[in-house]
């Protein structure tokens, strides 16, 4: 028999029940659909958090004040108190370091600003003119924050998109006066729309230079200092200079934590690759179930169309023929079952990209290919069973039967 | 035995016993049967006789336990699954009493099966099947389902699927058991004007009336041949018994095993 004719009769037979094969089709198509959803949201959790952590710079070193016993990143680091304060002096002190490129000093506090007759609340943030380099940020008019030599200040603000919007709306706001707290600030520059990092936009910033916001908030403590290591390479010499050099300035007490961009890039990264692994595991359970479907639906088939082979077999068709003909019509059936689940499973992962636009939920391409490859193989491996059930027959008694 | 050229099925000494339970039945004890090119034959004897077991053998559906079994000439008893099925597809032709169709195939579809099967292009099947729908009038009938064909039209077209690779032998088991009698009618004169053509026909019948329409009558009981009678050609002088039946198929009295009298 040949090729064709096989696959022709093959999805005859599989048509000839459109219900049963209906309902198989959509099982087999809701596990590959699972997998290709599951792996999809697995995997975008995995690139949007990554994402978060390259969105603020890259070959970043990050100085925080107060010790956290477990070394590592964790909540309990923006929570603890310090001892020591972390000064611009610090900062001024790490840019001296070798093998560091750029330094950034940030403190952050709520504020309101005020403008143009409207008020609104916004982030601020101080820090030097380096910022923009460090976290690598685009301006979308004017400059950012000018070199700030004596480190008394300046009156000028870089607005964030959103705040600039509201503020002025399109009306251009470079060389116009905001009030901020109790300052009258001139803006200088506004960032371009959509940056991003560390779960927090830029569009609502208003960025000052560091000494105009400790004097604003009367304080002398920073929330934290960025460190631009010159490459990837120095990133761990750079790491155990900074340490050592804050160290020495506070007095012989490590009461600062470091942590590498890197390091706790891999770490999300491995955590949520295994979070993928796993939800594409208990996706699989239901392509199990499905192939096991498939071996039943293939079985009841084999008996409801005993005639039909005898028939065949008087007819000249050998055993193999038999064999292969279920064999071919479970395999398009778990075929088609995968094609229309990665189908569906694409069209959800849009779906909820679309719902969540930041949310970058793509289905791996490993995953689709695992997805369609068990569909496949489970089409071949449960449809053995009946098929050679089929093939093994006894013409007569299927004959018989009737 | 008579060996001549023209014989088609020689069977010799065949022997078959199913298992039932822990009893052993036997379906067909020593059957020796020659039969020659183009002859008509009608196989009777009450149920449990090993009229169909006989007909599975010739039609390779079915192993002998012992003897030998030549078909033109060559010995098929030793043949593998995959061969005999060959045989199966090129030489015998099977006409069952509940048609055999496929449901979901139409009736050219069905019809073309065995070609299908044995690999044929897809442009020659299709010239072969046209030529047998016209055959057996069903041009009109090619793209209905066996539900929407009427009994006659269904074996019509399993007579056509039967004898589209053009067997050496026909067999028909009750072919006209599901039908009323003037379509069983029909049926039987195609079958005749087959055997005409030269086919080899073999008919297993409870009919008496079809039986009684057969050159060749054998009657068979507890699976062995009980008599066989060839009408001669003339059909002025009908019955006469030639004795072409071996001596050890007459079966005596005491030979009916009670787990055959079913």
């Amino acid at each position: 028999m040949k090729i064709t004719d096989t696959f022709r009769y093959a999805s005859d037979a599989a048509t000839g029940t459109p219900l049963r094969t209906g309902l198989l089709i959509l099982a087999m198509s809701i596990g590959v659909a699972a997998v290709v959803i599951l792996t999809a949201l697995g995997d975008g959790a995995r690139r949007y958090v990554v994402g978060e952590f390259s969105a603020i710079g890259s070959n970043l070193v990050i100085v925080l004040p107060g010790r956290s016993e477990t070394r590592g990143f964790n909540p309990a680091n923006l929570l603890t108190s310090t001892p020591r304060d972390l000064t611009v002096d610090d900062a001024a002190a790490l840019l001296r370091l070798p093998g560091v490129q750029r330094i950034s000093p940030i403190l952050i506090a709520t504020t309101e600003i005020n403008a143009t007759g409207k008020l609104r609340e916004a982030m601020l943030l101080g820090t030097n003119d380096e910022f923009v380099r460090v976290r690598q940020l685009k301006m979308g008019l004017g400059r950012f924050l000018s070199k700030d030599e004596v480190g008394h200040g300046s009156a000028e603000v870089v607005l964030g998109a959103l705040i600039r919007q509201e503020i002025f709306g399109a009306e251009n706001p470079l060389g116009k006066t905001v009030r901020i707290g109790d300052r009258r600030l001139r803006v200088v520059g506004v960032l371009s729309e959509g940056g991003r990092g560390m779960g927090m936009t830029t569009d609502e910033l208003v960025i000052v230079p560091v000494a105009t916001a400790q004097a604003m908030l009367n304080s002398n403590t920073l929330f934290r200092i960025l460190v631009e290591a010159r490459s990837r390479e120095q990133i761990g010499e750079v790491k155990a200079r900074v340490l050592k050099m804050i160290t020495q300035r506070h007095e012989g007490e490590e009461d600062v934590t470091v942590i590498t961009q890197d390091a706790v890039l891999q770490t999300f990264d491995k955590i949520l690759n295994v979070l993928t692994l796993g939800v594409a595991g208990i996706a699989a359970i239901s392509l199990a179930v499905a192939g096991i479907l498939v071996m039943n639906v293939m079985l009841v088939s084999v008996t409801q169309r005993t005639g039909e082979i005898g028939l065949l077999k008087a007819l000249g068709a050998t055993s193999a023929a038999v064999r292969q003909l279920f064999m071919v019509e479970a395999v398009l059936l778990s075929l088609t079952g995968g094609l229309l689940g990665t189908t569906l499973g694409y069209l959800g992962a849009a779906i909820l990209r679309h719902l969540y636009p930041t949310f970058p939920a793509y289905p791996p391409l490993w995953a689709v290919l695992a997805g369609l490859g068990t569909a496949l193989a489970s089409g071949l491996i449960f449809g053995v069973m009946p098929a050679r059930r089929a093939a093994q027959l006894d013409p007569i008694q299927a004959l018989s039967k009737r | 035995m008579p060996d001549d050229a023209e014989s088609l099925i020689q069977l010799n000494g065949i022997d078959r016993t199913f298992t039932l339970g822990d009893s052993q039945v036997h379906a067909l004890r020593n059957v020796n049967l020659n039969i020659n090119r183009g002859e008509y034959i009608a196989v009777m004897g009450p149920s449990g006789s090993g009229k169909s077991t006989l007909l599975n053998l010739i039609g390779l559906l079915d192993r002998a336990d012992a003897g030998t079994y030549q078909l033109e000439g060559r010995d098929v008893t030793t043949l593998d699954p995959n061969e005999q099925a060959k045989v199966r597809s090129e030489r015998i032709g099977f006409i069952f009493q509940s048609f055999h169709l496929v449901p979901r195939l139409t009736a050219a579809a069905n019809i073309e099966l065995p070609l299908t099967l044995s690999g044929m292009p897809s442009a020659e099947r299709a010239k072969r099947v046209s030529q047998a729908l016209k055959e057996y009038g069903l041009t009109d009938r090619a793209h209905h389902r066996p539900n929407e064909l009427s009994g006659g039209q269904r074996q019509r077209v399993a007579i056509a699927r039967a004898t589209i690779l053009r067997p050496a032998v026909l067999l028909a088991d009750e072919p006209t058991g599901n039908l009323d009698r003037v379509t069983g009618e029909e049926v039987v004169k195609l079958l005749e004007a087959l055997n005409a053509q030269g086919m080899t026909l073999i008919v297993v019948t409870h009919d008496q009336a079809l039986g009684a329409r057969a050159r060749r009558q054998i009657r068979m009981d507890d699976g062995g041949i009980v008599s066989d009678v060839t009408k001669s050609p003339d059909a002025a002088t009908p019955g006469i018994v030639t004795p072409n039946i071996a001596p050890t198929n007459l079966a005596t009295p005491d030979s009916v095993t009670p787990d055959l009298a079913t």
